[in-house]
């Protein structure tokens, strides 16, 4: 392990030499995302991940976002076990039937203010499997949502330009709503 | 002799003329139960149960012989019990009960198993008769008796970013006395998607019926149609779909690898393992234009040719990963406090993994020594020589070590392919078929043995389609691994298994 820890300390971080041709453009994003974020929740956003219905297509992508390479923690987005610590709510589907209640606790175990985000085909419509008995459909068909990434899965860069597009939108909705809701970036 | 019981059996009976490439029998009910009791005594491997408008199929396999089906009418709503006799069944007759109302008689269990009374009818694929909604809670978990026994309900929602299931533990301090599972939370009924429907529809919802093995379910739609009609994918599709196979199986298992290190808070593998995975996903979105592959593999070959250079990308991914990868692999053999909780840590005995004819690192970590690839050979798997690891601990540690070996064939397998990669076409025209054809396949997938099975009306119609995950035998296992085992070890045990819940729920 001594070798490998000291191996690891002289080489390039693999963040910077992510092997997608997104990498500059994941900076960049990671700068928008900063400084949106902080006008809103000082430097942070958390995200419970549900999964009302997916194929687990849509949580591989989601998953990677945690992986060295999109290292979405350094953006001061992280993900919680509970909804309870949660301000963003990632939801997969398409909504079953036999998930809608478990949905709708988790949406009603999240404090305000809170945002949804639909993730992928099937969250933001209902993909293929449209007109089954089994399911309900789009994730706004159960709680209300913000924000759509679509994609069947979405990429992993998707994903993190769908959240900043979100931290913006709720920003700005929030300094409509409330003036001295906003902190000063910064 | 035992294993010869349900051949014998077979061999009396004549194989109906249109199902390919192995063969269905229709049987009666007098043959329908003398093969289960064989199955029930280990005479054969249960393969697969579902339902069809009126009847009921079995799919089975009698070891080294080829897998096949029988048939049985539905009469009277019912048909006798396999769970009865072969435990492994129980959950699957439930499923057909659930969806089609047909009813196992003389059932060990009368519970509904997709059926959390949410759907708002009976039997949706059978009478799909209108019924008021239930309480989803309203379900009759087994009992646990004892002195100083806790429970501990879990899910459907969990901690991470998986997929929903409920667990229900009962704990005598901290040791598991009891699990019991709840799934078909992510039902979306599959089954019935796939009732009368166009081929290439068909094929989508399919590769969506389990997300992470999206490759290895397309690969088995294809071949169960390319059966049904008589028809071969081209020799350049065929290597090009074993690379996608297998370029699948790294990406997970090198995920699976660093995610049970990280339940066992060993964070430093977990961090390489994502990058291995990462790497290699990206490769295959270059050379076939989406990351996890999906749809890439059809019906007559593959949509798309390999990108110009993605097998030199491919290649050279690979030979850069490889190394790394074996520094991975020697910490972890050589980190004590890691291996000080994955060996020994949720056991599946031998004999339980036989009965229940678990597939992939569930049954290979115990000593079952079936891999789909190399037992039902098909291409480009026919002829090709590669070794099936084959542990007999059948702890956590087995399950990594499976993955691991089978990471380094399947990176050998990718870079023998690209070294003589046939050229010419890569999709085949499907003929139409004038009368009805049935078709089946078995691939393996990453975490074990799917199963596809299929009939075609006229036009080329997907009249039914079922899809069975190999979760279905593994999910049963999981409540005995863990066992005896603290609670805390639980997602330790379950990501060493890693089954799949959308592919079980359907």
């Amino acid at each position: 392990m001594r070798t490998l820890l000291l191996k690891s300390l002289f080489a390039r971080p693999v963040t910077v030499k992510a092997p997608d041709a997104a990498d500059s453009g994941l900076e960049e994003l990671g700068r928008t995302l900063a400084a949106g974020g902080r006008r809103l929740f000082g430097r942070s956003l958390t995200i419970r991940e549900v999964d009302a219905g997916s194929c687990n297509g849509c949580e591989l992508e989601i998953h990677a976002l945690n992986n060295s390479i999109y290292d979405v923690e350094r953006f001061g987005l992280r993900f919680a076990a509970s909804p309870r610590h949660a301000d963003v709510l990632l939801v997969t589907g398409p909504v079953t039937h036999n998930m809608k209640t478990a949905l709708e606790r988790t949406y009603a175990a999240t404090p305000a203010p809170k945002w949804v985000v639909a993730v992928g085909d099937c969250g933001c419509g209902c993909g293929v499997f449209e007109g089954s008995y089994a399911v309900i459909g789009a994730v706004d068909k159960v709680i209300p949502v913000d924000l759509h990434i679509r994609g069947c899965p979405p990429r992993p860069i998707d994903l993190l330009r769908g959240l900043i597009a979100l931290v913006d939108k709720a920003a700005q909705a929030r300094v409509r709503g409330t003036e001295d809701a906003a902190q000063p970036s910064g | 002799m035992d294993t010869n019981a349900i051949s014998t059996i077979l061999g009396r009976l004549a194989a109906v003329g249109y199902h390919a490439p192995w063969r269905r029998f229709d049987v009666d009910t007098r043959t329908w139960t003398a093969i289960a009791e064989s199955l029930g005594e280990g005479g054969a491997d249960l393969l697969g149960l579902w339902g069809d408008a009126n009847t009921v199929h079995l799919a089975l396999r009698v070891p080294p012989g080829d897998p096949c089906v029988i048939s049985l009418a539905i009469a009277e709503g019912s048909f006798p019990s396999v769970g009865r006799l072969h435990p492994p069944a129980i959950r699957l007759e439930r499923a057909v009960s659930d969806l089609y109302g047909h009813r196992p008689a003389h059932a060990p269990d009368g519970r509904t198993w997709l059926d959390h009374g949410q759907w708002g009818l009976y039997a949706p694929l059978g009478a799909g008769i209108p019924v008021p909604r239930r309480d989803p809670v309203d379900y009759e978990f087994q009992a646990v008796h004892g002195h100083g026994l806790n429970l501990i309900p879990v899910g459907p929602v969990h901690a991470g970013i998986i997929e929903p299931g409920h667990f229900r533990f009962t704990a005598n301090g901290e040791t598991v006395a009891r699990l019991e599972e709840r799934l078909g939370y992510v039902h979306k009924g599959i089954d019935g998607l796939l009732t009368n429907v166009d081929l290439a529809k068909a094929a989508r919802i399919v590769a969506r019926a389990s997300g992470d093995s999206t490759v290895a379910l397309s690969f088995a739609f294809a071949r169960a149609t390319e059966g049904a009609l008589g028809v071969d994918a081209p020799p350049r599709a065929v290597v090009l779909r074993g690379v996608m196979a297998e370029l699948e199986r790294i990406a997970n298992h090198c995920g699976d690898i660093g995610a049970i290190c990280n339940d066992a808070a060993f964070a430093l593998i977990h961090a390489h393992c994502g990058i291995f995975r990462e790497r290699v996903l990206a490769a295959c979105d270059k050379a076939f234009g989406h990351r996890l592959m999906m749809d890439r593999i059809v019906p007559g070959g593959i949509a798309q040719d390999i990108a110009p250079g993605g097998g030199a990308a491919i290649i050279a991914e690979l030979d850069d990963i490889a190394p790394r990868f074996d520094e991975i692999v020697a910490l972890y053999d050589d980190t004590p406090s890691l291996q000080d909780r994955t060996c020994g840590t949720g056991h599946v005995a031998g004999d339980l993994v036989n009965r229940w004819a678990a597939g992939g690192h569930v049954g290979r970590a115990s000593g079952r020594d079936f891999d789909a690839r190399r037992d039902l050979a098909y291409p480009p798997y026919r002829g090709l020589a590669f070794a099936v690891p084959l542990y007999a601990a059948g702890d956590v540690d087995a399950r990594v070590r499976v993955r691991i070996d089978e990471i380094r064939a399947s990176l050998r397998m990718v870079k023998e392919w690209f070294a003589d990669l046939p050229d010419g076409p890569v999709l085949a025209a499907l003929p139409q078929a004038a009368a009805p054809r049935e078709g089946i396949a078995i691939t393996e997938a990453f975490r074990g043995d799917v199963l596809v099975w299929l009939r075609l009306g006229a036009g080329g119609q997907v009249a039914r389609c079922h899809v069975r995950d190999a979760s279905w035998f593994q999910w049963p296992l999981l409540e005995a691994a863990i066992e005896n085992n603290i609670v805390a070890d639980f997602p330790l045990c379950n990501k060493s298994f890693n089954c799949s819940y959308s592919g079980h729920d359907l």
